[in-house]
């Protein structure tokens, strides 16, 4: 047997083998590229979903933003409070946690309250049913009811509701604004965790044509600009634009709304009660109260009637003797007094 | 061989993956979105190249001339795995761009079958070098051209009402063997045969 053959082989392979190795190793110490060690901290503290709910291309791009400082150490809304202290922790930062937005859908005109306009049959999908016309909806600004956004939740938290319009589990959803980027409509919208009233209405139709096509569209009337007693409402291109600043949840709106374009996500409200030493100035009934919810005769103690009373405090605000409280609904009575 | 004939044959004719059905592991794997088939197709186009002048070099220098021609397969494996590690090195240095660009997709290929097959064939039809760059060249921008293509179509099929037994790989199957058919069209075109 020829064995200078397999010396050949051993020492070919092998030398390529070796010499390949040392050009990897003077590279590697030639090349190398000093990574922040901040960096890999700071991306081994995420939670590694590459959702992009903080703006940057997948949690890598994130941890890299935040090593150069050119991000905040709190912009991962899903990993929230811990994640949010640990991330500053490693950059020797103060950090304060952001609360996960919530999604809520800026529609409300499902099968019933907003006809379709025509019979739609291609492929099922909102983005392809959005460039035919618009979609089946009459209400081009609406929402066209496909479940688009069903698919794309990472966490499942959206369904098709029997109405014909997403519904999204509050619990469930992790606001990482998914469904929000790629609704054909835009009418999903992050809505900060403790705010309650939000428009449901996308159309910048005047009345008469929204009138038209939905039920429970915004037609502009301004009721809700004239009553909202914080001055948060201004009419924009036939939609009232809330000033999140100034809202104070109180529901007026919700209320007073024709066509119930508001939605309040409160689970329940408070109701307002006339104590004792009311000294019946009358100036909760005629002054503060907007729902006709407070009766009685001058210089006479006052009383609400409960299925008027909304809760939304503004009695408390005007009343001389502090006679007037909230009960019901814990939690809410700190925040509108 | 006239080089036009070369590239056309490597790109249409021959298409790596839809005619020769080679490097269909990447060709399935990659092919979800037209964005990461493109990174991929630009990494695959690079590395090629690069691997078939290395081994072109290395088999009619060292090879060849030892008698070791048996050891082909091992030896390109080998300088193709360390080249791709050198490269990766090389660009994350000098080439921020490109390496973020390329991102996960340059070590992906370190076992890409259709570069390997590049190496092969160039020395199996006896190609020069300036012809193994041509003939590289085009397997690649067929590689591109067919991944691209299949992209377009899968991510058309992700919104198409398809039964459930038939979403995701299956009709990706078929669809892939229904372009594949088409691709027979190209057969002899220009004289080059199959």
């Amino acid at each position: 047997m020829d064995w200078s053959i397999v010396l050949k082989s051993a020492l070919a392979l092998g030398g390529c083998g070796i010499g390949i190795a040392i050009l990897l190793l003077i590279a590697s110490i030639k090349l190398a590229v000093k990574v922040d060690e901040r960096e890999a901290a700071v991306r081994a503290a995420l939670p590694g979903a590459n959702c992009g709910a903080c703006g940057f291309p997948g949690c890598d791009g994130y941890a890299a933003a935040v090593a150069s400082g050119k991000a905040p150490p709190n912009a991962c809304t899903v990993g929230g409070p811990a994640v949010a202290g640990e991330v500053g922790r490693i950059m020797g930062l103060e950090s304060t946690a952001a609360e996960a937005p919530v999604a809520v859908l800026i529609c409300r005109g499902g099968l019933a309250e907003a006809p379709r306009r025509f019979h739609y049959e291609g492929t099922y999908n909102c983005r392809q049913a959005a460039l035919l016309l618009g979609g089946p909806k009459g209400c081009v600004y609406g929402c066209v009811g496909m479940g688009h956004c069903v698919g794309v939740c990472p966490v499942r938290a959206i369904t098709m509701g029997a109405d014909g319009l997403p519904d999204i589990d509050e619990a469930k959803c992790i606001g990482c604004g998914v469904c929000v980027r790629d609704c054909p409509k835009q009418v999903i919208r992050l809505l900060r965790r403790p705010k309650l009233v939000y428009l449901a209405c996308a159309s910048h139709d005047r009345g008469k044509a929204v009138k038209s096509v939905c039920q429970v569209g915004c037609i502009a009337c301004g009721v809700c600009v004239k009553n909202c007693p914080a001055g948060a409402l201004t009419l924009v291109d036939n939609l009232p634009v809330m000033d999140e600043a100034k809202c104070i949840d109180c529901g007026i709106c919700v209320h007073k709304c024709p066509t119930g374009s508001f939605v309040d996500r409160a689970k329940g409200r408070p109701q307002a009660i006339i104590h004792k030493n009311c000294t019946g100035c009358t100036l909760c009934a005629t002054k503060a109260c907007r729902f006709k919810a407070i009766e009685g005769e001058p210089k006479q103690q006052h009383r609400v009637i409960a299925e008027k009373c909304i809760g939304c405090g503004e009695c408390i605000k005007v009343c001389p003797v502090d006679a007037i409280s909230m009960v019901g609904a814990l939690g809410h009575a700190e925040r509108l007094t | 061989m006239n080089p036009t004939k070369i590239f056309l044959g490597a790109f249409l004719v021959n298409n790596i993956l839809l005619m020769r059905f080679i490097a269909l592991c990447s060709f399935f794997g990659v092919s979800t979105s037209i964005n990461t088939s493109v990174g991929m197709s630009a990494a695959v186009i690079f590395v090629t190249l690069l691997a078939a002048w290395v081994s072109w070099v290395l088999y009619h220098a060292l090879l060849a001339p030892l008698g070791l021609v048996f050891l082909r397969t091992a030896v390109f494996i080998l300088v193709i795995a360390g080249l791709v590690q050198f490269v990766e090195l090389f660009l994350k240095r000098y080439v921020r761009a490109l390496y973020s660009a390329m991102g996960i997709y340059l070590p992906l290929i370190t076992t890409n079958c259709a570069i390997l097959a590049v190496t092969f064939l160039n020395i199996d039809y006896g190609y020069n070098l300036l012809q193994s760059t041509i003939y590289a060249l085009g397997v690649a921008a067929g590689y591109a051209l067919a991944i691209i293509l299949f992209a377009a179509i899968r991510e058309r099929l992700e919104d198409s009402p398809i039964s459930q037994s038939f979403r995701g790989y299956p009709i990706a199957f078929v669809g892939a063997s229904l372009i594949s058919l088409a691709f027979l069209g190209f057969a002899s075109l220009f004289g080059i045969t199959l």
